[in-house]
C-alpha cells in the first residue's frame, strides 16, 4: 500500500518567519505516532498540512501518493473521507444533536444508511455518550465534546486518524479509553498521529503498540529520545 | 455543464439528510418567499398586458391589411370614363399598390344580399369600388384626395382604417414593453435571491466550514443552499401566480372591444402561459443560488 503522508522538505510559515523548515518523514499505512513538543512550536500547523487545510509554503506535501497542491476542492474532500481529525478546538454544527454530528462525515458521504446507525450507537456507547446522543453540542462539557470528536473521526472508519490534544480534558480513566480506541484502529492497520503533551498516555500507549515519538522543536521534526 | 444537470435533478430528488446540515434561515426563508411571490403576481399582469396588446396588435394589422376602397360613382354614360380616370390616379400615387377595381362579379356578389342575384349593374347607377393596398411608406391621403377632387369628382376615399396605424404601433409598443417587463421582473427576482443567498451563506461560514472538514464535496454544500432557495421561490411564485390569476379573472371584461385595459385577461390557451412563471421563477433562483455559492464556496479554504 501506498503511504499515507509523506513530507519532501517542507517548509511552512503564516507570513511571519518560518515554523517549519526542511521537514521530511514519512507516515506508512498501519504506523502510530505521538507528536510532542512546546505549545506554539506548530503541532496543529503540521496536522493542518496533513489533511491539506494547510498547503506548505515550500516543499511538497503528498497524501496518499498525491501531492496535496494538485488535490483540487474535490480532491481534498475526497481526501478528508479517508483522514479522520480531531481538532483541538472540536468544532460541531450546533443545530444537530451529538448523535447526528459524529454522524456527519456518513451524511456528507451518502453512506449514512441503518447499518451506520448501528456503528453509531456502538461508537457513542465506546465513548461514554449514549445518554447524551440527543444533546446539542453546547450542553457538552470540554471532556465530552473532545470524546464526541473522536468518534465523528473514526466512524467512517479512515485510513488515518489525526488527533489534535484528544485527551487535553478527559481524565485518566477516559484518556485511557480514547486511546484504547486509537490503538484499536491501528491494531486494523490505520495509521494514527496523536498530538500531546500527555507523556504519561505516551508511555501507556507504547506499552501496546510500537509508536514513535516526533518532537517538533526548532521549526524541525525529529524522532525524540528513546528515555520516553 | 453535467454537475449541472446533476445538480438539478438531485434538487427535485431532495435529501432531507443534506437539507437538515445546514441550519433553518428564517428571514432570508420568508423574505425570499414574499420577494417571488411578489415578483410572481406582477409577472402575471405584465404576461396578461402582453398578450392583450398582441392581440390587440394582431387584429388592427390585419383589419389595416384589408387595405383601402375607392368609391366612384357616376352617372352610367360616364361611368367607364371616371373609373378609368381614377384608376390613372392610383397608379400614379406614390405609396399606393395593387390597385384593383372590382369586377362586375365581384360587385354582383357584394350586392347580392341586398338586390338579388339578377342585378343588372350596367343599367342602375351602383358606385363601382376599388380596392388598394398602401407600401410600407403609406401614402398621402390629403394629397390624394385633392387630385381626386380635381380629376375624379365623383371619387369617394374610404380610409377610415388608416386611423389605426398610429395605434397598432402603441398597441406593439406596449407588448414590447409587457415583454419587458417581465424580463425585468425576473431579473430582479434573481438580483433578490443572490442576495439573500449570500447573506445565507455569510451567516452559515462556519458550518460550512465544518462540513468542509469532514469532507464534504462544495456540489454537496452548494446543493444544500439551491436547493432550499429554489423550492422557497417555486412555492413563492406559485402563490403569486395563484393571487395573480385570481384578481386577472375578476377583472370586469367587456371583450375584445374594450381595448388593452379592459380586454386585460387571458383568451383560452393563454391561460396555460402563466403556469410557466413558478417553473421560470424556480430557474432563475436556481441559477442565482448556483452562482452565489459557486463563488463563496471557491473563496473559502
Ligand atoms: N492562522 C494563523 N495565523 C498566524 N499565525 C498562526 C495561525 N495559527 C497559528 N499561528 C501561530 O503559529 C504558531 C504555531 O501554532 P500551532 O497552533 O501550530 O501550535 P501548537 O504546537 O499546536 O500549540 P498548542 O500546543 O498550544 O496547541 C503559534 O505561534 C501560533 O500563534
Ligand atoms: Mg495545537
Amino acid at each position: 500500500m501506498d503511504l499515507v503522508i509523506t513530507f519532501d522538505n517542507v517548509a511552512y510559515s503564516y507570513g511571519g518567519g518560518e515554523l517549519l523548515t526542511g521537514v521530511s518523514l514519512d507516515i506508512a499505512p498501519g504506523s502510530f505516532h505521538f507528536l510532542t513538543g512546546p505549545s506554539g512550536a506548530g503541532k496543529t500547523t503540521f496536522l493542518r498540512l496533513c489533511y491539506a487545510a494547510l498547503q506548505p509554503t515550500a516543499g511538497e506535501v503528498r497524501l496518499f501518493d498525491r501531492p496535496a497542491q494538485e488535490l483540487g476542492r474535490d480532491g481534498i474532500a475526497a481526501i478528508r473521507q479517508r483522514i479522520g481529525v480531531v481538532h483541538q478546538d472540536c468544532r460541531f454544527l450546533d443545530h444537530l444533536s451529538v448523535a447526528d454530528n459524529v454522524a456527519l462525515p456518513l451524511t456528507v458521504a451518502g453512506r449514512d444508511g441503518p447499518a451506520a446507525r448501528r456503528d453509531l450507537d456502538d461508537l457513542l456507547g465506546w465513548v461514554g455518550l449514549s445518554k447524551r446522543a440527543d444533546a446539542r453540542p453546547p450542553e457538552l462539557s470540554g471532556g465530552e465534546r473532545q470524546r464526541a470528536a473522536l468518534a465523528r473521526a473514526v466512524i467512517v472508519s479512515p485510513d488515518a486518524i489525526l488527533a489534535d490534544e484528544p485527551t487535553g480534558n478527559v481524565d485518566w480513566e477516559m484518556s485511557q479509553r480514547l486511546l484504547q480506541l486509537l490503538v484499536e484502529f491501528n491494531r486494523m492497520g490505520r495509521a494514527v498521529i496523536v498530538a500531546t503533551h500527555d507523556l504519561g498516555l505516551v508511555r501507556v500507549a507504547k506499552k501496546q503498540v510500537p509508536a514513535r515519538v516526533l518532537r517538533i522543536a526548532n521549526r524541525q521534526v525529529t524522532a525524540a529520545g528513546a528515555d520516553l | 455543464m453535467r454537475r449541472f444537470v446533476r445538480q438539478a435533478a438531485e434538487i427535485l430528488r431532495g435529501d432531507p439528510a443534506a437539507d437538515r446540515v445546514v441550519p433553518p434561515t428564517g428571514i432570508t426563508a420568508r423574505l425570499t418567499l414574499f420577494t417571488a411571490a411578489a415578483m410572481a403576481f406582477l409577472a402575471v399582469f405584465a404576461l396578461a398586458l402582453s398578450l392583450a396588446a398582441g392581440r390587440l396588435a394582431d387584429r388592427w394589422s390585419e383589419e389595416l391589411a384589408r387595405g383601402a376602397t375607392l368609391r366612384v360613382s357616376a352617372p352610367a354614360g360616364e361611368m367607364e370614363q371616371q373609373l378609368a380616370a381614377a384608376l390613372r390616379v392610383l397608379e400614379t400615387t406614390p405609396g399606393v399598390t395593387e390597385v384593383q377595381p372590382l369586377t362586375d362579379d365581384e360587385q354582383r356578389a357584394l350586392l347580392e344580399p341586398w338586390f338579388g342575384p339578377d342585378l343588372p349593374l350596367e343599367s342602375l347607377p351602383v358606385p363601382r369600388l376599388i380596392t388598394f393596398q398602401e407600401t410600407g411608406g403609406g401614402y398621402d391621403p390629403d394629397g390624394l384626395r385633392l387630385r381626386l377632387q380635381a380629376e375624379v369628382p365623383g371619387a369617394v376615399l374610404d380610409d377610415h382604417r388608416r386611423w389605426r396605424r398610429p395605434l397598432l404601433a402603441a398597441a406593439s409598443g406596449l407588448r414590447v414593453m409587457g415583454w419587458s417587463a417581465l424580463a425585468l421582473i425576473f431579473g430582479a427576482l434573481g438580483a433578490m435571491v443572490s442576495l439573500a443567498a449570500n447573506a445565507s451563506l455569510a451567516a452559515n461560514a462556519q458550518v460550512i466550514s465544518v462540513l468542509r472538514l469532514v469532507g464534504a464535496t462544495d456540489d454537496y454544500i452548494a446543493a444544500a443552499f439551491v436547493r432550499r432557495f429554489t423550492l422557497r421561490a417555486v412555492a413563492g411564485a406559485a402563490l403569486g401566480t395563484a393571487v395573480g390569476l385570481a384578481a386577472v379573472a375578476l377583472m370586469p371584461d367587456t371583450g375584445d372591444t374594450g381595448g388593452v385595459l379592459t380586454g386585460l385577461g387571458f383568451r383560452g390557451l393563454h391561460w396555460l402561459w402563466p403556469l410557466l412563471v413558478p417553473l421560470l421563477a424556480g430557474a432563475v433562483a436556481f441559477l442565482a443560488t448556483r452562482i452565489a455559492t459557486t463563488s463563496v464556496l471557491g473563496d473559502l479554504p
